[in-house]
């Protein structure tokens, strides 16, 4: 078809041009789609949360701890299948940088309670055996090099003293958006230790983790938990773990919903650019489309022309962008692996560029459109570029 | 058909253009008659109307009171799109610039005008070879308009404007951005347009050398034509 054949050939009169307007699409575009897999990984947490899973807290603060008898008058609730516990350990390994998520949990029931940390049995059996025995997620293993029998030593921040744990078992996760990345060993250990050093601290519960029978029963039973505890000493907080890990994600509420605004800054300045693009060149040949209209060439024609070659600037973009945000979301989660430990593109988010390519598209070529077939032929033949 | 018979007839027309609010004139009550098989040469000082007159008998544009007859249809009372496509049938345009497509070949922009008759894609390669060769530029029609000479594209220009065998031709100063050589060429084959094929031609000049090709010569000046 010969519109499509002008439209194409249009397009690339101006090679460099129309490069840089492709060029800057691409960009933003990938831009658009890192910082969208960002909030997405900050999410990851909340979106891995089981719904059948409970988590019972201190009322005050997190980093007050519970004691440990709850554990058996929490089981004594209607409803509830397991209970689980653990401390958040804060240990670090070797230097601080090396940042990672470590707990001491029940080794009986803790990877019960937590069906998407995949162990084999054997893994399983070696842990619960050990009393120093730890298990990791496969990338925290990776990115240390840390083999099963491996000895790594983690220096204590909350709990003071160097800790000497034995690599059990390597957990990999059931769904992409798994954590991998943690590190747990026995509860049992630490607690046998503070017994002996620190006897105040001992037997205290940094939070429980609770399985419940039917999620649609969840509410009611953080109801009841909590009821069980009320005018005590530690009254708790009950609440779903979806709950519970957005409650972390609050926090940085302010930070999201600016990333958010700056990714659609992003399309709006694309917008600009292919505006101006499409304004440059269409006003360069008013004469042209004046010798169209001359010959005959009406404004549905001329009008195909402009937004063809507007839409095919876009949508070039658009499959570039496509291509290149997984290398790029490669390449920026490989460099912040340790703040996102799932960093996965959501590809949904190609709906969007598609959608925002083509509004650009358009957008661009309307106004350009319009005077070019407002513009009368005499006065366009008149035009002298 | 008689050869004297009018194919154009201007009927008291009048164009003005505003300016911001200020009307200037440009047409006065102009009256007169182009024959069938006409070399006509409008000539005048610059300013003076001769591109507006051109573009309202060519029906580019529309008078603002008065009436032309081309060929007996009343051009000014056609709808836009009306106008559109009798210009496409019945007029082909030369313009001072040659006006090309840059992006389309020698072939491509004379087969443009084609491409709205519904011609089947061998006939308009026919009607295209045949424009090309009277222009004697056969050889050139893979060329795009930058590899080729002022004169050469201006031929281009003028096979464009005959390919669909209009009965007039109109050109603007076709030969005001021309050399001498280039011009002697595109003037006769003018001529030849009109006397061998019949074509009525109009032709707006500044140059004298150009105007004594033409049969007659008309002098607008300050939009009253002598
Ligand atoms: N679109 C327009 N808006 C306002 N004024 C116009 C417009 N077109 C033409 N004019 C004015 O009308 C007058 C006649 O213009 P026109 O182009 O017909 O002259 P011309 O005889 O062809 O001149 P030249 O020999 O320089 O080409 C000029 O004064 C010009 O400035
Ligand atoms: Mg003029």
């Amino acid at each position: 078809m010969f519109i499509l054949k002008l439209v194409l050939r249009n397009t690339f009169r101006h090679k460099l041009r129309t490069a840089l307007t492709i060029l800057s699409i691409v960009i933003a575009l990938v831009a658009f789609g890192l910082l969208r897999t960002v909030i997405r990984s900050w999410y990851a947490g909340v979106e891995a949360s089981s719904a059948s899973r409970l988590v019972t807290r201190n009322a005050i603060s997190l980093t007050f701890p519970l004691p440990l008898s709850y554990r058996d008058k929490i089981r004594g609730v209607d409803g509830v299948k397991t209970v689980s516990y653990g401390n958040w350990f804060g240990g670090i390994y070797k230097d601080r940088k090396n940042f990672f998520a470590n707990f001491a949990v029940d080794h009986k029931t803790y990877f019960q309670l937590q069906s998407e940390f995949i162990l084999t049995p054997q893994e399983h059996d070696a842990f619960v055996r050990d009393r120093k025995g730890c298990v990791v997620g496969q990338k925290l293993a990776k990115k240390f090099g840390w083999e099963i029998g491996d000895s790594i030593p983690l220096e204590g921040t909350i709990f003071p003293g160097t800790w000497e744990f034995v690599l059990r078992g390597i957990y990999t996760g059931k769904e992409k958006n798994t954590d991998e990345s943690l590190f747990f060993f026995q509860w049992d250990y630490l607690n046998e230790t503070l017994k002996k050093t620190m006897p105040l601290r001992a037997d205290k519960v940094g939070f429980y983790m609770i399985g419940v029978n039917d999620p649609g029963r969840a509410v009611d039973i953080t109801v009841a938990v909590d009821r069980l505890f009320k005018n005590s000493l530690a009254e708790t907080l009950t609440e779903t773990e979806k709950a519970f890990q957005l409650s972390f994600i609050s926090m940085s509420e302010a930070v999201i919903i600016a990333i958010r605004l700056v990714s659609f800054v992003v399309i709006i300045i694309i917008m600009a650019v292919a505006a101006n693009t499409m304004a440059m060149t269409v006003r360069e040949r008013t004469r042209e489309y004046a010798v169209f209209k001359t010959l005959g060439f009406g404004a549905f024609r001329i009008m195909a022309m402009i937004f063809g070659e507007s839409l095919l600037i876009t949508m070039t973009g658009c499959v570039l962008g496509v291509v290149l945000t997984y290398p790029a979301a490669g390449a920026f989660g490989r460099a912040l692996g340790d703040y996102f430990p799932v960093f996965e593109v959501d590809k949904n988010i190609f709906a969007v560029y598609a959608a925002a390519s083509l509004l650009v598209g358009i957008t661009a070529a309307v106004f350009p459109a319009w005077k070019a077939i407002r513009i009368t032929i005499a006065e366009g033949l008149r035009r002298i570029e | 058909m008689n050869a004297k018979s009018p194919i154009v007839e201007i009927r008291n027309i009048s164009k003005s253009y505003r300016r911001d609010s200020q009307n200037i004139p440009v047409l006065e009550d102009i009256t007169f008659d182009i024959a069938e098989g006409e070399f006509l040469a409008l000539m005048g000082p610059s300013g003076s109307g001769k591109s507006t007159l051109l573009n309202l008998i060519a029906g580019l544009d529309r008078p603002d009171s008065g009436s032309i007859l081309v060929g007996g249809v009343d051009i000014a009372s056609l709808s836009e799109s009306g106008l559109a496509g009798w210009r496409a049938s019945h007029v082909g345009f030369i313009f001072q610039f040659y006006n090309l497509v840059p992006v389309l070949t020698a072939f491509e922009n004379v087969e443009l005008p084609l491409l709205l008759s519904g011609l089947s894609r061998t006939d308009r390669q026919e009607h295209v070879n045949m424009a090309l060769g009277l222009v004697n530029l056969s050889d050139r029609m893979d060329h795009y308009p930058s590899q080729l000479s002022g004169g050469q594209q201006q031929r281009v220009a003028i096979a464009r404007a005959v390919v669909t065998d209009p009965a007039i031709l109109v050109a603007d100063e076709p030969t005001g951005d021309l050399d001498r050589v280039s011009a002697e060429d595109v003037l006769a084959l003018m001529d030849r347009l009109n006397r061998e094929m019949g074509k009525t031609i109009i032709l707006v000049t500044h140059d004298p050398v150009a105007a004594a090709k033409a049969r007659t010569t008309r002098h607008l000046v300050k939009g009253v034509l002598t």
